[in-house]
């Protein structure tokens, strides 16, 4: 099914989004953000982008205080993954303008929604910038 | 409107932000969850925009890892809100807290499907994703047909029909028996001619999973797939929105290459003469830039094609090229591209031909093994372990086991058991693998599973040559200050057995054994002191002349373990002690265990067992399959039938070892009289007999023994020599251009494999080839085993296969060089078609400084398809009677038979499964036999002989054979006939008396059984 799960955590381990794939009881999601934000929170920049974990493949992407997660299986291409990463990153940007931290904890829910406009069931749907944010900004004009 | 719309929510979540501690932010989500509580309760008072802001607190609290186990009805109940800012939340929500098997989600099913088909697109969109999301079986079993319908409507917008493919794929993957995609090949072929890359997109994914399940359905998809790779990959008519630094949406590209790699084979010329053209243009066409991300999209669709030419299988000259890509992105600084490359190469191992070039990498990728990041030094790990092979074992299990002391935890346990399993699977020679085993206990101990010094234990017992070697290490491990149990545990049982091999060594004499092993006993726990206890009751045994002091303090230990809680070591001292004490009988019970019957090895099972199920591991384990099947080095793969597992070894049971005594105690006589001075250079003999080996003759069974192989050697010229008079070395001895001298008569050696299934086929310096049969009906098992005895590799090994018309033989691959003192097994498949005597040939030639080249006769013989079968008095005579002369029934006279009895005839017979029936023919001087023949034309027939001596002139008889078919009678008549004049014999003496006098089987007739026929005829 590809993607996984998105988590975008802070450097202090907390948890700012998390979008799951797959059903997972909270604390079974509990006990494996810990495990992943440790792993990859101690890797240093030469480190490779992959972390191998149980069953799944982490890309990450740190971007200033926030870590950008994605756990997928071996139906994916590592490096895809990685610059879908940065198109989401580019998406928020276009819409908040220069996206950081703050933006995505007090607009949780416009987070989610672009999210929802990019993947679906584990797939990515749309890639489109202006299509992504098209019912978005129907909504604030609303 | 939005979050900064709902003031409430703003502070809860910078109150949680604020919150100092993990224990605060407990106590202000505890707060606000009670708070939401009871305004739920009176919910009537809610306005929709109060539901929304709590609903979306819910979510966030659950997102911070709590349990939020109310409000999910709230939730749900927003999906029916009339007004789009609240039915928005109520999907996202539930998507986000409900799984498909929650309750709730039924009573949302009816307002869902009214928003799918109605006609407000953005509520099409919402409703499309909560089920592709979270849609489960009744979703399927009402929304399938509507949402079938959405994706291929040529009204609807693309941004419904995008999610509408999602959906789908989530329904049928879930529920693929109650979504119908019969007819869909077609819908799938033109959704693939959409232009709308938002559509495309997705329906690449729904494409993958419906190929995925049935890809005979969809070929018609195949061109459209390359069609759409073409169109991205040249940048025609890409909306500039779809381009990433420039690159058409890397995604598609990648997702359809993935497609493309669910196909097993592109058949026609032109589609793949395209897709080989795109793919070409992206391997030679991708160059690494400054920008990060550019580089990185670049990559992933390299990466991808990659992975798209190895799955097509390409011709040499591409695959090449793929690997020099990938031995150029191994040793890249960049660490993600380095990562991918070490991956894509585990993948490559499954491609053939390309291995000796990914050899070639070999020092680059031991390097990764170093580098400072675990992801890199897995994936060169996996890749060091899916290449190695017998010529490179040495170098990659030492740098894995130099690498096991700085190795991170989380890696040693993997990194053992792949040690162990690669220097078992490919050891060049046996002592190598018994110090990569010790080394490997002595380093990682703790990640040394109990399967592994079983195994190593069983090649020890089972190699008589390696037994003082193993000793010895052993002994010397015993000297470190620190030892792991392991450890102890595999030095005592080695040294209980062996350590008189070693007795005239300084400080190994029985006192020194013992005292060093007791000096751990304190150490260990209790599962170690019964293999204590046995070690020092071998040592006993073996201390000749016996030793009052040493049987003191041995004896005083098993008193005083003899009222030990634990019950197996209270047993042990108890028996041990009573046994010892009998003196002379102590000899008999505690001799030497006898050998293992060969099993398939635990580990190989275990890691095969803990592959987890993906794509290119199973591919990795079908290569290793491959490489067991054709030429596994030391290991016997065959499942052992009816043997315990190993880990019932039962290495120290008393009750095992007495009933074998008599003949391992032989084994151990031979074995002080031989050794230490002659290290003989055999390769292990695997059987699965047990009760074979032990109690079969010493001649011919397995290899022979240490002293009658040094003897063998003295006098190579005298006995060696190939009796060119035989007969019955029909093997073109004139066209062998050797200066090899075989060991032993090459006649005599094939004589005694058409009585048995195992033995040793041909002997010469420098190699021995055994040879293990297992036969079922008309079919055939034949092993080869080919065993260089040097220290040096024989290159240039061939065998070639000259199959008699009447069988099929097929032989797997036999390896070019066979390395030192290892051991490559060769299977080979025979098939009976019909009856004939016609021998099979085996042509090998080796290089070892001159070229060797020898015919062998291959022991698949007409006797081999036979079946005993024994017949009563009431079943023959019938039968007898019922086939009534030529050509059924031949009779012949024969002459010039070897002088013997009736009961040697009768042995004789019976040694050829001719089951003799005793009391059948009421003459004493006569003798009646049955059996079953099988072949593929004849299937199984009933075969009755009868044969008439003369007491009077023992060297005539006359014989009587009947068959249901006339090949087949003819053949066995002259079969037995060619036995009865020619007796096969072990003796040296001068060849047994040609058949002269025999006038019916001219050479020219025996291939034409018409002629033959006729010409018995008259």
């Amino acid at each position: 099914m590809g993607i996984r799960f998105i988590l975008m955590v802070n450097k202090q381990g907390q948890t700012r989004l998390a979008q799951y794939y797959e059903y997972l009881t909270i604390e079974e999601r509990r006990a494996l953000e810990g495990e992943i934000v440790r792993k990859c929170l101690t890797r240093t920049e030469q480190q490779c982008s992959f972390v191998e974990h149980r069953k799944y493949k982490i890309v990450y992407r740190r971007y200033a205080s926030l870590f950008f997660m994605v756990g997928i299986d071996n139906e994916e291409n590592e490096l895809a993954i990685l610059e879908f990463i940065h198109l989401v990153v580019e998406t928020m940007d276009r819409h908040f303008g220069n996206v950081c931290e703050l933006d995505i904890m007090f607009h949780l829910e416009k987070a989610h929604f672009m999210l929802e406009e990019m993947v679906m069931n584990g797939c990515i749907v749309e890639t489109s910038k202006s299509s992504i944010l098209t019912p978005i900004q129907l909504m604030d004009r609303a | 409107m939005a979050l900064s719309g709902m003031r409430g929510l703003s502070v809860f979540i910078s109150d949680v932000r604020n919150c100092p501690n993990k224990e605060q932010e407990r106590l202000r989500v505890d707060k606000e969850l009670g708070n939401i509580r009871t305004r739920f309760k009176n919910e009537k008072g809610l306005t929709p925009y109060e539901k929304k802001k709590y609903v979306w607190k819910m979510l966030y609290i659950y997102m911070l890892g709590y349990d939020v186990d109310f409000g999910h009805m709230e939730a749900v109940s927003l999906i029916s809100a009339p007004k789009y800012p609240e039915k928005q939340v109520g999907y996202i929500v539930t998507s986000s807290l409900l799984n498909e098997n929650h309750d709730f989600l039924r009573l949302a099913i009816n307002t869902v499907r009214n928003d799918i088909i109605g006609r407000n697109e953005t509520f099409q969109c919402l409703a499309l994703t909560l089920v592709g999301n979270i849609g489960g079986r009744e979703f399927a079993e009402s929304l399938a047909p509507d949402v079938q319908k959405l994706l291929i409507s040529s009204s609807c917008r693309p941004l419904v029909r995008k999610k509408a493919a999602l959906c789908l794929l989530r329904l049928y993957r879930k529920n693929p028996d109650v979504v119908n995609v019969d007819g869909w090949s077609d819908r799938m072929a033109q959704l693939l001619d959409e232009r709308d890359l938002g559509v495309l997109t997705s329906s690449m994914s729904l494409l993958v999973a419906l190929v995925a399940n049935n890809h005979d359905a969809y070929w018609s998809c195949l061109p459209k797939c390359v069609k759409a790779l073409e169109r991205l990959a040249r940048n025609q008519d890409i909306p500039q929105e779809y381009t990433y630094y420039g690159i058409p949406s890397p995604w598609l590209q990648v997702k359809t290459m993935r497609a493309l790699q669910y196909f097993p084979t592109i058949e026609d010329p032109n589609t793949r003469r395209s897709l080989f053209e795109v793919l070409q243009r992206i391997l030679m066409g991708t160059d690494v830039v400054k920008n990060v991300n550019k580089n990185n999209a670049s990559h992933a669709v390299l990466f991808e094609a990659l992975a798209l030419v190895m799955h097509l299988d390409a011709e040499k000259e591409i695959m090449s090229q793929c690997v020099a890509l990938l031995g150029k992105f191994i040793a890249v600084r960049e660490p993600n591209i380095r990562y991918l490359g070490l991956e894509n190469m585990t993948r490559m191992l499954m491609v053939t031909d390309v291995q000796d070039i990914i050899k070639r990498h070999q020092a680059q990728i031991i390097t990764s093994l170093k580098d400072p990041d675990i992801s890199i030094r897995r994936r060169a790990l996996d890749l060091l372990y899916g290449m190695c092979d017998v010529s490179n074992t040495k170098d990659i299990v030492e740098e894995l086991l130099q690498y096991l002391s700085t190795a991170d935890f989380a890696m040693r346990e993997e990194l053992s058991l792949k040690a162990a399993i690669l220097a078992e699977k490919f050891a060049p020679d046996l002592s190598w693998y018994v110090d990569v085993i010790l080394q490997l206990i002595d380093k990682a101990g703790d990640f040394v599973s109990d399967d592994i010094w079983f195994r190593v234990v069983q090649f020890v017992t089972n190699n008589e040559d390696l037994q003082p070697y193993a000793a010895v290490k052993a002994r010397e491990y015993l000297d470190k200050p620190a030892i792991h149990e392991t450890m102890v545990k595999v030095s005592a049982y080695i040294l209980g057995e062996y350590s008189h091999l070693l007795a005239r060594r300084p400080g190994c004499s029985p006192k020194e054994i013992f005292s060093i092993i007791h000096e751990k006993l304190p150490t260990v726990s209790t599962s170690t002191i019964p293999i204590l206890l046995s070690t020092y009751a071998k040592i006993l045994m073996h201390t000749q002349p016996s030793d009052p002091e040493l049987q003191n303090q041995i004896w005083a230990i098993f008193r005083k373990y003899e009222s030990c809680i634990d019950a197996e070591i209270q047993q042990r001292a108890v028996e041990y002690f009573a046994l010892s004490s009998k003196g002379a009988a102590l000899m008999d019970i505690m001799a030497e265990m006898p050998k293992f019957p060969e099993r398939q090895s635990a580990l190989i099972k275990k890691a095969e067992d803990t592959e987890t199920d993906t794509a290119e591991q199973s591919a990795l384990k079908l290569r290793a399959q491959q490489q067991t099947s054709n030429a596994l080095v030391v290991t016997d793969q065959r499942p052992a039938n009816g043997t315990p597992p190993v880990s019932e070894l039962g290495l120290v049971k008393v009750p095992s070892m007495s009933n074998v005594d008599h003949s391992s105690a032989d084994h151990g006589v031979t074995q002080a009289n031989g050794t230490l001075t002659v290290v003989d250079p055999q390769p292990p003999e695997p059987s699965a007999d047990l009760l074979g080996d032990l109690l079969g003759p010493l001649a011919i069974e397995g290899p022979p023994g240490s002293a009658v192989q040094s003897e063998r050697n003295l006098v190579p010229g005298t006995e060696g020599v190939p009796n060119a008079d035989d007969a019955l070395a029909i093997a073109p001895v004139g066209e062998q251009t050797n200066t090899v001298q075989p060991i032993g008569n090459i006649a005599e050696r094939f004589q005694a494999l058409c009585l048995k299934d195992s033995g040793v086929l041909y002997e010469d310096p420098y190699i021995q080839i055994g040879i293990k049969a297992d036969w079922r009906a008309h079919q055939g098992r034949l092993v080869l085993f080919l065993g260089n005895k040097n220290t040096s590799p024989l290159v240039s090994v061939q065998a070639l296969i000259l199959p008699p018309s009447h069988l099929k033989m097929e032989l797997s691959l036999v390896p070019d060089t066979i390395p030192p003192r290892a051991q490559v097994q060769c299977p080979l498949e025979v098939i009976n078609l019909r009856p004939s005597r016609d021998v099979g040939v085996l042509d090998f030639s080796y290089k070892f400084g001159t070229h060797v080249n020898v015919k062998l006769r291959l022991p698949a013989v007409l006797n081999k398809f036979l079946q005993p079968i024994s017949v009563s008095a009431e079943e023959f005579f019938p039968q007898w009677r019922s086939i009534s002369g030529p050509p059924l029934k031949l009779q012949e006279v024969v002459r010039g038979v070897r002088p013997m009895s009736v009961a040697e005839m009768a042995n004789l017979f019976n040694s050829f499964r001719l089951i003799v029936c005793p009391g059948l023919d009421p003459n004493a001087n006569n003798l009646v036999a049955s059996t079953t023949f099988y072949s593929e034309s004849t299937r199984a027939m009933l075969c009755l002989i009868r044969i008439e001596t003369d007491p009077a002139d023992r060297t005539q008889l006359r014989m009587t054979v009947a068959s249901g078919e006339p090949t087949l009678t003819f053949e066995l008549k002259e079969f037995i006939k060619e036995q009865l004049v020619s007796i096969p014999t072990v003796s040296r003496g001068p060849a047994p008396p040609l058949p002269q006098t025999q006038p019916t089987s001219a050479p020219a007739a025996l291939s034409d059984p018409g002629a033959m026929l006729a010409g018995l005829l008259h």
